[in-house]
């Protein structure tokens, strides 16, 4: 139906307040991009500029081919369900659901119809219809403030932090609905989320949000294995990536009294920023490459597998600190033989934060 | 939530507990009796010196509890003065203050509370600060100012006094009131399609009745009681208010004290006042705002 664009978008409230700084971003028909970041990157605020509730200082909106960037909320024909799910609360839930519907005059028959397959889709039985939304549970709520935004069959459709009030299981079978429900929706989709499983789970694209600018844009796949910068490479997966700050002496890195090799650089720096998943960090067998050894200090039990922190001596000072997720069943003994195999390593620029190989 | 308990309680081995005479509780109530008393025993000397008999109203020892009723002060409060004309009186001054002041004070509280302007740190100091003055300070003032305007005699000086002095503890109330209803709402409406007008009556207003009524209801009985400036500001007989009327309620002859006409006057005039806070007070309690956002 249509694509949304935005062309460097850029908020100042004041001078030392400026929470977007430069954004640019497109998305299409049917995808869904996620907005991942910590609080405060300004990804709420970039939402709410699509949704028209706050004005961009510089740059544009633009919904297909309509530049929308002054435009009223209510003439954008975008959807939104907030966080606190902003139900109108004197209202019954068909009124709240039905509500945007009527202002634009939408004849009774069609809103009906409308109404009735939303509710068939979110399973909004036709009991709940008449109760106000105080006499309903969190999980209802939810599906009434989705279903609030599905009715309007918009161009746009945005969701912030949309899970976050739900408990841990309720949010698990939600997000699959939602996942359902967005593969249905043949509009853009923006999801803004802090919690990295709904960024990795429900889109196509995620974009990681920073000190008010784009840091990688990319799907959840590369985004994950291939962290374009220090802070998204940290930032996302859990538990946290190790990154660890080594001198070098010629090609090699120093973690602790050990030598990693580095990639191919144009020149060879003083120091890197090695970065490698707990996840692959691997008990090592007889002749592997990297081979580390060091002294277990703490397990940490996370049901599938131990986190495992190890302590790599170092002739040069402190201990490096390592940690490896491993399965529960592997040797508990006080020192481990560790591989990183050299595919799984992240070198990144320690002044920039860049990543120091581009790989396709 | 609440279903999956009550489908619990059948199954509970423990009865509903019996109410036992505790000594805590038999304090509690005793406490709650003396407080009922302490207040309300000068409204029920007045309600029942209002039927008493005038022999038994000045009968040494005082007699509080009487035997002989009588409706004849009723009678004379309405036969001896246009007693139904204070009552209009009062009424209208009354709502149209009211009304004037929630018009002025509601939109002045939400625009403290939502646009934050410049200095509002200020703004709100400066009306906590008129709240403190004392009306016997006031009252020259506003005495010359009524007179420049040529308003004496002319229910526009009480309505705009009574209006003025209310406005801070309005602006006060539903600025506090503003500030907790949650901003996603109308954030929400705004995405609907709501104007800013639309939003404000069908989102906002709804929500704000519990708050309106409450200040309202406030403004009411504080310009209803009102004394001194309807005691200056008004000298002609056919536009006084009920306090005023009251109070120079005069006896038959110059020797007798009225007491009687003067309880009647109470009651009568206290009565629409309970009326009004006994059909507004399921409003008052109402928390609308339940369930707007996640509780």
């Amino acid at each position: 139906m249509s694509t949304l664009q935005l062309r460097h978008l850029n908020k100042t409230f004041t001078p030392k307040v400026v929470p977007v700084k430069d954004v640019s971003l497109t998305v299409e028909d049917g995808e869904v991009l996620t907005l991942l970041g910590p609080s405060g990157c300004g990804k709420s605020t970039v939402l709410r500029m699509i949704a028209g509730l706050e004005t961009p200082t510089r740059g544009q909106i633009l919904i297909g081919d309509r530049d929308v960037t002054f435009t009223r909320p209510g003439d954008r024909n975008v959807a939104m369900v907030f966080q606190s799910y902003a139900l109108y609360p004197h209202l019954t839930v068909y009124e709240n659901l039905c509500a945007g519907l009527r202002l634009k005059k939408v004849p009774q028959s069609e809103i009906e119809q409308r109404v009735a397959e939303v509710s068939r889709i979110l399973g909004l039985d036709q009991g709940l219809m008449t109760r106000k939304p105080g006499q309903l549970s969190g999980g209802q709520r939810q599906r009434v403030a989705v279903g609030r935004a599905l009715v309007r069959r918009s161009d746009v459709f945005l969701l912030d932090e949309p899970l976050s009030n739900l408990d841990a299981l309720l949010r698990e079978r939600v997000r699959a609905d939602l996942k359902q429900i967005f593969a249905a929706q043949n509009t853009p989709v923006v999801y803004v989320t802090h919690d990295q499983t709904e960024a990795m789970t429900l889109s196509t694209q995620v974009a990681v949000l920073n000190n008010g600018y784009v840091q990688q844009l990319d799907t959840p796949e590369r985004i994950y294995n291939q962290p374009a910068n220090q802070f998204v490479a940290g930032f996302v997966g859990s538990p946290q990536m190790n990154l660890l700050t080594l001198p070098c002496q010629g090609n090699q890195a120093l973690l602790g009294n050990f030598k990693l090799t580095l990639p191919d650089l144009p020149t060879l720096p003083a120091q890197v920023v090695m970065g490698i998943r707990p996840e692959h960090v691997q008990l090592a067998t007889a002749n592997d490459p990297n081979l580390i050894r060091g002294e277990v200090f703490l397990v940490e039990n996370l049901g599938m597998n131990h986190l495992i922190s190890v302590k790599v001596p170092n002739a040069n000072g402190e201990p490096v600190i390592l940690r490896s997720l491993l399965p529960p069943h592997s040797p508990s003994s006080s020192e481990l033989s560790l591989t990183l195999p050299s595919n799984a390593i992240h070198w990144f620029d320690p002044q920039s934060g860049d990543a120091l190989v581009k790989r396709p | 939530m609440s279903l999956g308990s009550n489908a619990r309680q059948p199954r509970s081995p423990h009865p509903a507990p019996t109410r036992s005479l505790t000594l805590t509780n038999i304090l509690f109530g005793l406490a709650v009796v003396a407080i009922v008393i302490f207040c309300l025993a000068p409204v029920l000397w007045q309600v029942l010196t209002s039927f008493k008999l005038t022999e038994d109203i000045i009968a040494i020892p005082n007699i509080y509890f009487p035997t002989r009723f009588t409706f004849d002060h009723y009678i004379q409060l309405f036969q001896r003065q246009p007693f139904w004309r204070y009552v209009l009186n009062s009424t209208f001054v009354a709502v149209t203050s009211t009304i004037t002041c929630l018009a002025i004070g509601a939109p002045a509280a939400y625009a403290l509370a939502r646009l934050h302007p410049r200095g509002s740190h200020w703004i709100l100091a400066g009306i906590l600060l008129v709240t403190l003055f004392p009306y016997i300070l006031l009252i020259q003032g506003l005495l010359q100012i009524v007179q420049v305007l040529h308003l004496a005699n002319n229910y526009l000086a009480l309505i705009i006094t009574y209006t003025a002095i209310n406005l801070p503890l309005t602006i006060l109330v539903m600025r506090s009131f503003f500030a907790q209803l949650p901003k996603d709402l109308e954030d929400a409406a705004r995405v609907d399609g709501y104007t800013t007008v639309q939003m404000l009556i069908r989102i906002v207003l709804p929500l704000t009745l519990p708050a309106l009524v409450t200040t309202g209801i406030l403004t009411f009985i504080a310009s209803w009681n009102e004394y001194i400036f309807a005691l200056t500001f008004i000298t002609e007989d056919t536009m006084k208010t009920i306090p005023v009327a009251a109070a120079q309620i005069s006896g038959s002859s110059t020797y007798e004290a009225p007491y009687g006409p003067i309880a009647a006057a109470t009651v009568v005039g206290t009565i629409p006042l309970i009326l009004l806070v006994l059909i507004f007070q399921r409003q008052i309690i109402q928390g609308l705002t339940a369930g707007a956002v996640k509780g």
